[in-house]
């Protein structure tokens, strides 16, 4: 298969002196020139940990395995002249405290025009030319080069670090929480400005957040991630409103929505904390807060099934739950349920 | 088993005869000196009048980006902040600044922060953090063990034994804001002021977090005053919202009159920007940033940004004059919905019957 | 480490006979055993430490032989008039570290010494990590905290210890001993009151970091006091730093002690590494080739000196990747 991007059975096992923990079991993704790939989750779901492992940026020491294809290339197995350049011309990643990992005593257009000399992507007197054009893409401007990152606001800060990521016009854009600690007026204005640098320039985008309804709003597709696993998966505006799994539905019920009466003075959450990823539950991770558990939960770790499909098994969404579409009878048909899916199937 | 609220009451603290808990009048917060992001120098009006009530067993829910004064505003009700204008009033009487009876305030009106990692001591363990405030109250008491226990299980830590001699780094987040809540509700206060009290946590324990402030509210009677940047926070707890911008309340009313039917540009464009809005229109984005509170327009200090004003619609209402050179009145704090808005006054809101601000002495 | 104030053991209304009389007791007790698993925790962490634990076992033989060394060490011996042996004996069967000038065996003075280089090099410590650490905290606190006549409190006692701080030890120390009566408690005093700016500078920048953190403002919220605060939330949270910087000042203090004894500024009575060093200088053993006679104490403070570091850092060590460590 090719795509811009295209991670199969990505596994990443932190080791440390009390053991290993696995952070991401078996995660799938695909994603195509100008689209949107949303990853939804909560803190130790292991979605910020994808993103590190995209660009090879974990830890030492931390056990990787799968396939990451970046443009049919394995990052996985690159030598690292390669992957010097794959990691700010073949994509790039804005991360959610960027703006406070500006150099405070250099200037804003010194920074945007390093990787571009690093990387010597445009000739040196043409550097000067190509800030200005970066600062306008991202709506500041272009006197702003001669700034120091004191004088601009959270918000411009942010922008900056996005215009740095653009410099060497990757073709995917890795956006890990790129708006979570902004206001929301600010974050409506970077979350149009990313919609439009992806119609615009055609790059895809994985966009990863703990805010379901932001992902709605941005991404074709969504993700969202549990324990270190995907648990949902499909069109973004399918997964939010008619989620599938219970995870998906208690996470989409946090975000109420105004007007809404179900959710006037009925704040909505779910019970306990999300499982150790070093001690997870046997079974499905959810089942401990899962409202809607049953005995087999115990045993079965449910892989992705297709909800709803057609006539032929087909659906555009699937999620890891033995209450979703087929996969009852997945586990009432199949002795064990890993042998009824193909690749989706985790270890 | 509290999720179910009705009508009735919600409505209850709205009671225009009974004297507001806890009553901001006039504050104004100003810093002086000090460099902000823009350079510039000079006071900063962090609140710069406000009046807002919060009525027995009421939740009110303060509203604004950051920058706003909201946790400036929510510091001056604790007694944190020394008002330079204006004064706070607690049960009528206006809060004395004198360190006795501050403390003596500080038994009644608790705070809950944003952040329950760095609100507790990583030092302590879960039972000195919530006995913490009984020791300054009332040193160590004969039932101090009991009343722990108990304060624990109201904040939803059952039982309360597994967690007594826990250090924070050893809970999650959602436990330790439980503990922080604990170590409030440990001193029976009345009122809790609560800045941010989600914003760190994940969206599966916010709705928890937030049931229990609703659960508190109903079984003992607690008030609130919310400050959060979170229009759905709002939504799911709050009786009235106040909507704050630049130091100043723009907008104020119950959440289903602010909430769905905004009458403030300000309140309408924040409204329309959140995800999955469902306002016709579009979202409305505001361009720029917040303004500067040591740099306040003059006029309406929404002007600047207005989108009805940047469209010409203010002018077509014939009140584009007075944006820009009227400061709108200070709208009261109790019952009622009000807007600072010198458009929304001319044109009235389609449905709303509105309270007509006469000239009011602050 | 040090208890925490709200908790000191000791007679304490217990619940007369409730339901559970052992419910008043067992938090605390539970808490007192959390401290004990921290604390094994950080002799452990501690002991993987080699540096740190050759000074430490170091410091123990020494230790050890400085408190029992008027078990096997007669006192007369020490004397001029009583000494064992001749003048410069050089080191052999009766006297391994040779004689002194005046017959003295110098392995008998060195053990001597020790008791008070030792005593002198610890409670000069203690004063000055207690003037440190108050000064630190007090000026800490009421400078961020504190209003405007707290901030003019603070600055007052900042510059006092700027004072301090750039006034030459050595000089002040030698022109306190000369104006103070003789004796080991002046040493003391004089070494404890030149070396505490440097405590004091660190316990702030400690206390200033602690009293911006949340839970200090949640205190304050909760109708906490200064001393409140100061006692639950910020001594706790210096005392670590504090232990580190009193092993690292023992060497400080030795060293001084030996200086100024060294420049006749000591009880000349009394028998320490720095005043062993002066007399082998005025005896001439230096021009005499007397090596057995200075180079034993010099080795001395070099060893004690060496250890408290090497201790000092290991505590640094243990303490500061706290940060890191996650759990």
């Amino acid at each position: 298969m090719s795509g811009l991007l295209d991670v199969r059975d990505l596994n990443v096992t932190y080791t440390s002196g009390a053991g290993d923990v696995p952070a991401v079991r078996g995660v799938d993704l695909s994603l195509e020139p100008g689209d949107t790939l949303g990853v939804a989750g909560e803190s130790g779901s292991g979605k910020s940990t994808v993103a590190l492992a995209l660009l090879r940026l974990l830890p030492a020491g931390t056990r990787v395995t799968g396939r990451i294809l970046l443009e049919g290339e394995d990052v996985l197995t690159m030598k690292w002249g390669r992957l010097r350049a794959v990691r700010w011309v073949g994509a790039s990643v804005v991360f959610q405290g960027a703006m406070h990992s500006l150099n405070p005593v250099r200037r804003i257009g010194d920074q945007i025009a390093e990787p571009l000399l690093v990387h010597g992507t445009v000739p040196a007197k043409r550097v000067e030319e190509r800030v200005a054009e970066l600062l306008e893409q991202v709506g500041l401007p272009a006197s702003r080069a001669q700034d120091h990152p004191h004088r601009l606001s959270g918000g411009q800060r942010q922008r900056v670090m996005i215009a740095m990521a653009l410099a060497c016009e990757p073709r995917l854009i890795i956006a890990d929480e790129a708006t979570t600690a902004l206001d929301v007026m600010i974050q409506a204005q970077i979350l149009a400005l990313l919609e439009r640098l992806v119609e615009e320039n055609g790059i895809g985008m994985l966009m990863i957040s703990h805010d379901l309804s932001v992902l709605s709003a941005t991404c074709k597709r969504v993700a969202v991630m549990y324990a270190g696993r995907i648990v949902e998966e499909g069109p973004a505006h399918q997964v939010v409103h008619d989620p599938a799994h219970p995870y998906a539905s208690a996470l989409s019920a946090a975000f109420p929505k105004i007007g809404d009466p179900a959710s006037r003075l009925a704040p909505r959450g779910l019970p306990g904390d999300p499982p150790d990823p070093a001690d997870p539950p046997s079974g499905c991770a959810f089942r401990p807060r899962c409202a809607m558990v049953e005995t087999v939960c115990a045993t079965v770790d449910p892989p992705l099934w297709p909800v709803r499909p057609d006539a032929v098994g087909h659906s555009e969404r699937r999620a890891a739950c033995v209450h979703v579409g087929s996969g009852r009878d997945g586990i009432e048909g199949a002795s064990t349920p890993g042998e009824t899916s193909t690749e989706e199937t985790s270890r | 088993m509290s999720a179910e609220t009705d009508p009735q009451t919600s409505t209850v603290g709205t009671d225009t005869d009974e004297t507001p808990i806890l009553r901001a009048e006039a504050v104004e917060v100003a810093f002086s000196s000090g460099v902000g992001p823009g350079g510039g120098r000079g006071t900063a009006r962090a609140v710069d009048g406000v009046d807002l009530d919060v009525a027995a067993g009421e939740i009110v829910a303060l509203v604004g980006e950051s920058g706003c004064g909201k946790t400036t505003l929510a510091r001056t009700l604790l007694g944190l902040e020394r008002p330079t204008g204006g004064r706070v009033l607690f049960e009528g009487a206006p809060l004395s600044h004198r360190s006795r009876d501050l403390r003596d305030y500080r038994r009644r009106v608790q705070l809950v922060q944003q952040d329950p990692m760095g609100s507790l001591n990583p030092r302590r363990t879960v039972y000195e953090s919530v006995v913490e405030g009984l020791r300054i109250h009332e040193g160590t008491t004969v039932d101090e063990y009991e009343r722990v226990a108990r304060a624990l299980s109201r904040a939803g830590l059952r039982p309360p034994e597994r967690f007594l001699s826990r250090y924070p780094h050893e809970l999650s987040g959602g436990q330790r804001q439980r503990v922080v809540i604990a170590g409030a509700l440990i001193l029976d206060p009345e009122v809790l002021v609560a800045d941010e009290p989600v914003a760190s946590l994940d969206a599966s324990v916010r709705g928890e977090i937030l049931r229990l402030m609703l659960e508190l509210r109903e079984n003992l009677g607690l008030s609130a005053l919310v400050a959060t940047h979170d229009l759905g926070l709002a939504w799911n707890i709050a009786d009235r919202v106040a909507v704050m911008y630049l130091g100043r309340v723009v907008e104020v009313g119950t959440v289903e009159e602010v909430l769905s039917a905004p009458e403030h540009p300000y309140t309408r464009a924040l409204l329309s920007v959140l995800p999955d809005s469902g306002v016709e229109e579009g979202p409305v984005v505001l361009g720029g940033e917040p303004p500067d509170p040591k740099r306040v327009p003059t006029g309406c200090r929404f002007h600047p940004r207005c989108p009805v004003l940047a469209s010409g619609e203010a002018a077509r209402a014939g009140v584009a004059d007075m944006c820009t050179s009227v400061d709108p009145e200070v709208l009261a704090g109790g019952p009622g919905h009000r807007t600072a808005c010198h458009w929304a006054a001319r044109v009235g809101g389609p449905e709303s019957p509105r309270t007509v601000e006469g000239p009011m002495s602050s | 480490m040090s208890a925490p104030t709200g908790s000191v053991p000791g007679p304490r209304p217990e619940p007369p006979t409730g339901p559970e009389p052992t419910a008043g007791r067992s938090p605390r007790s539970l808490a007192r055993r959390r401290r004990r698993e921290a604390l094994l925790r950080f002799a452990r962490e501690y002991a993987r430490n080699r540096a740190g634990m050759f000074g430490l076992v170091s410091l123990l033989v020494i230790g050890a032989l400085a408190l029992t060394a008027p078990l096997f060490i007669d006192q007369t011996h020490l004397t001029v008039t009583g000494a064992p042996g001749d003048p410069f004996q050089p080191p052999g069967g009766d006297h391994p570290l040779g004689t002194d000038n005046f017959g003295r065996s110098v392995l008998d003075l060195i053990i001597w010494g020790a008791r008070v280089s030792l005593t002198v090099g610890l409670l000069a410590t203690f004063v000055s990590v207690s003037l440190g650490t108050l000064a630190g905290i007090t000026a800490g606190h009421f400078g961020s905290s504190g209003g405007t006549g707290g901030r003019v409190v603070a600055s007052i006692i900042m510059r006092v210890t700027d004072w301090f701080l750039v006034l030459p030890t050595l000089v002040l120390a030698v022109a306190l001993a000369a104006v103070l009566p003789r004796g080991t408690g002046t040493i003391i005093l004089a070494i404890g009151l030149t070396v505490w700016p440097a405590t004091a500078r660190l316990v702030r920048a400690q206390t200033l970091a602690v009293e911006a953190r949340p839970y200090v403002e949640r205190a304050r919220a909760l109708g906490g006091g200064h001393a409140h605060v100061m006692g639950w939330h910020v001594l706790p949270n210096v005392m670590p730093v504090v232990l580190a910087q009193t092993t690292l000042l023992v060497a400080t203090s030795i060293i001084a002690e030996s200086t100024l004894a060294f420049l006749g500024m000591g009880d000349p009575t009394t028998i320490s590494w720095g005043a062993l060093l002066q007399a082998a200088r005025t005896s001439g053993a230096i021009s005499a080739g007397i090596w057995w006679y200075i180079v034993p104490p010099g080795l001395a403070i070099a060893v004690v000196a060496l250890s408290f570091t090497l201790c000092g850092r290991a505590v640094e060590a243990v303490i500061n990747p706290r940060l890191r460590r996650r759990s």
